[in-house]
């Protein structure tokens, strides 16, 4: 079996799609000849073309909403964003449009499309390019909000995306595009949306996390395992449908809970699964939830990014207050 | 200085022959006739209490009707929530729209098989929607044109420009319809823009901008024939700018003489596009007063069953709220659609 990036197994998993159904068509900024300013959508114009490769204007709103119309008509479009910070300007016809055309059209139209942009910091990017929007997103009814961490769950998670008849935001860790390498399988294969995957087991205390904070959560559990420690690693991947049995059933089993992310703290993405937590297992759990994050401010500069992001040592800290208390 | 199109003057005469049938022309005049007939009582029936809030579109009738008349059952249309006849045209019944503004959930529902998208509240949202499907209609090659309505207040916006430029780059078939009635609600077509006119700002898109009389039925029309002729044969976009006038308030919460002067609004009654077809009609085509009477009599029962319809139809389903919220509701919708049903 071949061992490939996250890039390369996007790259395979666009590949695939498009040679399986011909409806499906790709769209965004230098998507095209340029393959993409990741090289997630090299090859592909090449291959299939300027009408299913398709190099945009600079406009995110249009870029989406487009695709909307496209995907009302009966295409499976792929957009890409360049960076998730530029989503901002896509919102409206994310968040107003995308989202509640099943709902407003009363079932008649649907909007079969995918957005995909690169997130996430770490990266030493310039101000924009590293901001993390999973919870507008995840609050915003009619979205499905998916993020993988490896290349294996990336090509699996993506192909699942575009055959989805309701609209995808698949957001791609920028640390992870080619730092791991995974041998994927060749074949066209689904990973389920709203699947958590448990990707280590351990019995004192669940650490929930998704995208780049996976490899902190991994690190800082092997960095406890000397001390006896057993943390379990919980990989949400799909936010929205969230796999709340995975999530509780792991939380009963450990009585501890830990949620890492990058994104701000209050009103992120982490509350909801301490609220989860606290509606559903509050009998099971022996600690306060300990949430592991990034501070309630604007994304910082570059130079100082790394106090902003959760750390290894941060994790490890959050893991030690919850079997401490 | 774009020149503006005008087939008819305002006491109805032809400025060049006229070539269209008698039975086209007066299918025309049916149409605006029904819109006429239908805004009437839909402002009636909101005073009532029947109607939500609605948004009349008295004087945009010729706007609307010119150019949806010149598109094929194939084609597609996305209105704003004031280019409701625009979708009577192409199919959807009278009742589903005054359900719409009944604040029915399904007012939206277009029937499957009638090609109009629903109605847009947001301003401009939908113009780059509509380019998607002209991508689309291209893709496929089938020779589908796409027809996208909006107002003067729209060419503001950022999504107007990002869909222009789009469609321009790309030649899409698709033609945009400006219905300049002069005034969002209370700020004047002269603070939306300094162009000195809307048409013109197609230029900049590299496709044609064509300034119409929208009160001019004849005119609107001919230049929608052209426009989606042009767009079927892969000769890309074009932006109409129909220049017309709402008659009545922007929406029956809105209180006109805020903004604008009686005496303004009779200026431009003085242009009524019903009028001015009926002229010509009396004047050039033999129209006879029992053939007016008629018009009007088959408008006014047609608008009385569909209000019938829309009485009859059924009480919205809340928990319709959920059932569409997503193609299968995930497990937590389910769950709160079970728990809304068992709290009632």
């Amino acid at each position: 079996m071949p061992t490939r990036t996250m890039v390369e197994a996007l790259n395979e998993a666009l590949r695939q799609a498009m040679e399986e159904d011909r409806t499906v068509v790709i769209l965004g900024e230098d998507v095209g000849r340029y393959g993409g300013v990741f090289r997630v959508t090299e090859g592909l114009l090449d291959r299939f073309g300027p009408a299913r490769v398709i190099d945009t204007p600079l406009a995110e709103s249009a870029i989406v909403g487009v695709a909307l119309g496209m995907a009302a008509s009966g295409l499976r479009p792929v957009a890409e964003i360049q960076f998730a910070g530029f989503l901002y300007s896509a919102f409206d016809q994310l968040a107003a449009q995308a989202a509640r055309l099943r709902a407003r059209s009363g079932g008649r139209f649907g909007a079969p499309l995918v957005v995909r942009a690169p997130y996430g910091g770490g990266v030493r990017a310039p101000e924009f390019h590293s901001d993390s929007v999973e919870a507008l997103l995840c609050h915003t009814p009619g979205l499905k909000v998916v993020i993988p961490s490896g290349p294996v769950d990336a090509k699996g998670l993506l192909l699942a995306s575009i055959d989805d008849p309701d609209p995808v935001v698949f957001l791609e860790p920028m640390p992870l595009y080619r730092t791991l390498r995974e041998e994927v399988p060749e074949d066209p294969y689904r990973q389920p949306l709203g699947r958590a995957r448990l990707i280590r087991a351990g019995r004192d205390v669940t650490v929930v996390c998704w995208g780049a904070a996976v490899l902190l959560a991994l690190r800082a559990a092997e960095a406890l395992a000397p001390e006896g420690v057993e943390a379990e690693v919980l990989d949400l991947c799909t936010l929205n449908p969230l796999d709340v049995e995975t999530l509780l059933a792991s939380v009963r089993r450990t009585t501890r809970l830990v949620v890492v992310h990058e994104a701000p703290r209050s009103g992120g993405f982490g509350a909801e699964i301490a609220a989860l937590a606290a509606e559903r297992a509050l009998d099971s759990l022996t600690a306060p939830v300990v949430r592991v994050t990034g501070w309630d401010v604007p994304y910082p500069a570059p130079a100082i990014e790394s106090y902003y992001l959760p750390s290894v040592r941060r994790v490890v800290k959050g893991i030690r207050t919850a079997l401490e208390a | 200085m774009t020149r503006l199109l005008r087939l008819l003057d305002p006491e109805g005469n032809p400025t060049e022959p006229v070539r269209w049938s008698r039975d086209r022309l007066v299918q025309l005049y049916r149409w605006m006739v029904l819109g006429r007939v239908l805004d009437l009582q839909a402002v009636a029936l909101q005073r009532q209490g029947w109607l939500g809030a609605y948004a009349p579109f008295a004087g945009q009738e010729a706007a609307v009707v010119g150019t949806a008349a010149a598109l094929s059952p194939q084609d597609w249309i996305f209105p704003t929530y004031r280019d409701i006849l625009a979708g009577v045209l192409h199919g959807v019944p009278l009742a589903r729209y005054l359900l719409l503004f009944r604040g029915h959930p399904m007012g939206n529902r277009v029937p499957d098989g009638v090609n109009v998208f629903p109605v847009q509240i947001s301003i401009a949202a939908h113009i780059p929607h509509a380019v998607g499907a002209a991508w689309a209609a291209a893709y496929r090659g089938d020779g589908t044109v796409v027809m996208v309505y909006f107002g003067d207040g729209a060419t503001s916006k950022g999504d107007f420009h990002e869909a222009l430029n789009f469609a321009g780059v790309f030649r899409c078939p698709v033609v945009f319809v400006c219905v300049n009635n002069g005034w969002a609600i209370s700020v004047p077509r002269s603070r939306q823009t300094a162009s000195e006119t809307l048409a013109q700002k197609a230029q900049a898109y590299g496709f044609p901008g064509v300034l119409v009389d929208g009160m001019d039925i004849l005119a609107t029309y001919e230049a929608a024939q052209a426009a989606v002729a042009r767009a079927r044969a892969g000769g890309g976009p074009t932006l109409l700018e129909a220049v017309c006038y709402r008659f009545g308030p922007h929406t029956t919460a809105d209180d006109p003489s805020r903004y604008r002067s009686e005496e303004e609004v009779e200026s431009w009654k003085a242009l009524d596009p019903l009028a001015r077809l009926r002229r010509y009609l009396f004047g050039h085509q033999g129209w006879t007063e029992e053939e007016e009477a008629g018009v009007w009599e088959q408008a006014r029962s047609e608008v009385a069953r569909a209000v019938e319809e829309a009485e009859a139809h059924p009480a919205a389903d809340p928990a319709w709220m959920f059932d569409h919220s997503y193609a299968v509701p995930p497990e937590s919708v389910r769950d709160q659609r079970r728990t809304f049903l068992e709290d009632g």
